[in-house]
């Protein structure tokens, strides 16, 4: 089967973010880029789906030139066999529904059985991007799974939600997004760290998927950040100082805050 | 002249390191405090490509090379020593002299199973009478027939009784050369031929997770062609694998500083005494500024050695030069790291404790540091 995962580059997690002052973006520059970590179990639950059943993987980042080292190579380092990269400065800004656009061009140029993805991603946390590209490419789309089987053209998915989880049965092909639960990614072998070297990386524009740049960024975006404050720093706590009364001036602090 | 390590080995590096902060440090320190070898970690590194890094893909290897496996020996070690020691004798000491000096049939059986970390080899040449003067050795074999007959014993042999131990590599006096000399020749022993004795796992003051065992042998009989390259050569062999090995244990010991550092580093941010962060004190600052000066030091001194060693020039004196300054580095660092964390420093709960544990055999293993000074000594000529 063919599966092509979607990666996405985003500022580290671990480190502290920001907007940009000027248009309200994600401040790009000024963090450290990876790969969205759930994108990490969506490539291992493809490679995994691959070793059982035979196939190829593909790699669909759409991303600034510098995600080739950030995110494409290392993505390619698990062990996936190619990687699509479409880059264009028209895109900086794009929404969510502008950014579906572009990749549900893009996996019309490509071959595949299953398109997975992480359920989110930690920069953006829209979570819709699989039912956008299911509306666009006319497929189902499942979210959240935790666990992905697939037999005789159907795909099984165990949907983690709340309470538990659900069983959902699609036709592929089909698009599904996972959550951190469905897998340990693995680290990529020195074999395959040299081997990503030589892996097959296509780039593509816009002007390569048929998208004029007015149809992208910031400006044909359906949504647009106005203004953006920093969070105000947080109150001083309470203190409480224990002269004898200590434990239960914290008990009817908890209580208070209905913590007991 | 650059001492910038290329693409490849810089992802090799972020990858271990990312798996020694996220699949050993978390758990390494119950191990230790149990003296319980990692058997779920060795079998992590072995999918991971570890155990099989510097050995040729036909033989299951990674097609790497000396300095990719050292570096990862220096991750490693920056978050624990009995992992890193562990990889490092079942590769340098174990899997090496089968890949050197084996015949194709031997590198066939053993090494595609050492290289997957599924089996660890042993290098069994330390006898109970002594260590550094290696030709000393009291370990016999005899030929009988279409076997040798192995008797005497080895000490401190490092992987030599895991549940997963192949093999051990015995170095042994097998007759004696023209000139009086004994000669000295290496023989693969699988585990459980009888006569093999596996004495009970060591109490160790540091390296607790890593196996460490007496070996006993009584009338031990293995096949003719379990002889390990020429007969008579073995003292040249184990010269050079000790050669190559010290590049290694200075990577582990760089690794061992670093982490150090790294700790302390953290620590004198976080810890106020007097009313400011200890780090604001000049006496902290100049310790870690020597750490730092140690550990790189020491870093380019076994980045030469091992660029020596894959450039196929002559690097005896630079990797005694690495081994002996990178372990006293790493045992300066150590007791320098739990100073700065007071009694925690004191704690085994603190990786520092562990760090300062495991850092004195690092002046001792392959090849003592009197010892890297006579090899330097002599290599200067005298
Ligand atoms: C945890 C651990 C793991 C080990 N793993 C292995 C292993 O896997 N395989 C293996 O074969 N061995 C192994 N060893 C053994 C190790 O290599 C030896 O302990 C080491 O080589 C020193 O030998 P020795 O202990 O017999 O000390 P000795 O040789 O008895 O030395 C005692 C002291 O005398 C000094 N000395 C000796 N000769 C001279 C001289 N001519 N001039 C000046 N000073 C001298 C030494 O430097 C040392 O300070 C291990 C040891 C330990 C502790």
């Amino acid at each position: 089967m063919k599966i092509v995962v979607l990666v996405k580059q985003v500022p580290d997690s671990g480190e502290e973010r920001s907007l940009r002052s000027d248009d309200f973006t994600v401040d790009r520059d000024a963090a450290t880029k990876r790969m969205n970590e759930l994108d990490e179990h969506a490539i291992e639950a493809a490679l995994q789906l691959v070793e059982e059943h035979g196939g190829e993987v593909t790699v669909l980042t759409m991303a600034p030139a510098d995600a080739l080292e950030s995110t494409v190579r290392k993505a390619l380092q698990m062990g996936p066999d190619r990687a699509v990269h479409i880059v264009d400065e028209a895109i900086h800004g794009s929404c969510a529904v502008t950014s579906s656009a572009v990749l549900a061009a893009a996996l019309r140029t490509l071959e595949w059985d299953l398109v997975l993805c992480g359920a989110e991603s930690t920069d953006g946390r829209v979570q819709a991007m699989p039912h956008m590209l299911s509306e666009r490419l006319d497929v189902a789309a499942v979210t959240g799974a935790r666990k992905i089987t697939v037999s005789g053209g159907e795909i099984t998915v165990e949907r983690q939600v709340d309470d538990g989880y659900e069983l959902v049965q699609a036709a592929l092909p089909a698009i599904v997004s996972v959550w951190d639960t469905i897998n340990t990614p693995r680290y990529p072998s020195f074999k395959l760290i040299m081997a990503a070297k030589k892996k097959p990386v296509t780039t593509l524009s816009l002007a390569d998927l048929g998208i004029s740049p007015d149809q992208v960024g910031l400006s044909a975006s359906t949504s647009q950040v106005l203004h953006a404050a920093p969070r105000p720093p947080r109150e001083a706590g309470v203190k409480v100082i224990d002269d004898g009364s200590g434990g239960v001036a914290l008990v009817d602090f908890l209580a208070a805050e209905k913590f007991v | 002249m650059d001492f910038k390590l290329n693409e490849e080995y810089e992802d090799l590096v972020r990858t271990v390191r990312e798996f020694a902060q996220e699949r050993i440090a978390p758990v390494i320190g119950e191990y230790v405090e149990r003296h319980e070898f990692p058997y779920d970690i060795v079998r992590e590194m072995g999918k991971l490509g570890l155990f099989g890094l510097p050995f040729p893909e036909e033989y299951g290897g990674m097609g790497g090379d000396y300095l990719a496996y050292c570096l990862v020996l220096e991750e490693l070690a920056r978050v624990d020593s009995s992992v890193a020691i562990t990889v490092e004798a079942a590769v340098s000491l174990g899997a090496m002299p089968i890949h050197r000096y084996g015949t194709p049939e031997q590198k066939q059986i053993w090494l595609p199973r050492l290289c997957r970390g599924e089996a660890l080899a042993a290098f069994g040449l330390t006898e109970p009478g002594g260590g550094s003067d290696a030709s000393a050795l009291r370990t016999r074999a005899v030929l009988d027939g279409d076997e040798w007959v192995i008797n005497g014993s080895k000490a401190f042999i490092t992987n030599a009784g895991t549940d997963i131990t192949a093999l051990v590599i015995v170095a042994a006096v097998t007759g004696e050369l023209p000139d009086g000399r004994p000669e000295i020749s290496t023989i693969i022993v699988p585990s459980g031929t009888p006569g093999l004795t596996v004495g009970r796992a060591y109490s160790k003051v540091g390296w607790c997770a890593s196996d460490t065992r007496e070996l006993a042998f009584d009338d031990c009989r293995v096949p003719r062609e379990n002889l390990l390259g020429e007969r008579g050569r073995g003292y040249a062999q184990f010269l050079r694998i000790l050669d190559e090995g010290r590049i290694a244990i200075a990577a582990l010991a760089v690794g061992l500083a670093q982490g150090c550092l790294d700790e302390s580093l953290r620590y004198a941010q976080q810890r106020w005494a007097f009313g400011r962060p200890i780090g604001e004190y000049q006496a902290i600052q100049f310790k870690i500024a020597d750490m730092e000066v140690r550990a790189h030091t020491a870093r380019l001194a076994y980045y030469d050695a091992a660029a020596r060693l894959l450039a196929g020039e002559p690097f005896k004196r630079q990797a005694a030069i690495a081994k002996l300054y990178a372990s006293e580095a790493a045992v300066t660092t150590a007791r320098e790291a739990t100073q700065i964390h007071g009694g925690y420093g004191f704690m085994n709960e603190y990786p520092v404790a562990r760090f300062w544990r495991d850092s004195k055999i690092l002046e001792i293993g392959e090849g003592t540091s009197e010892v890297q000074r006579m090899l330097i000594a002599r290599d200067l000529g005298l």
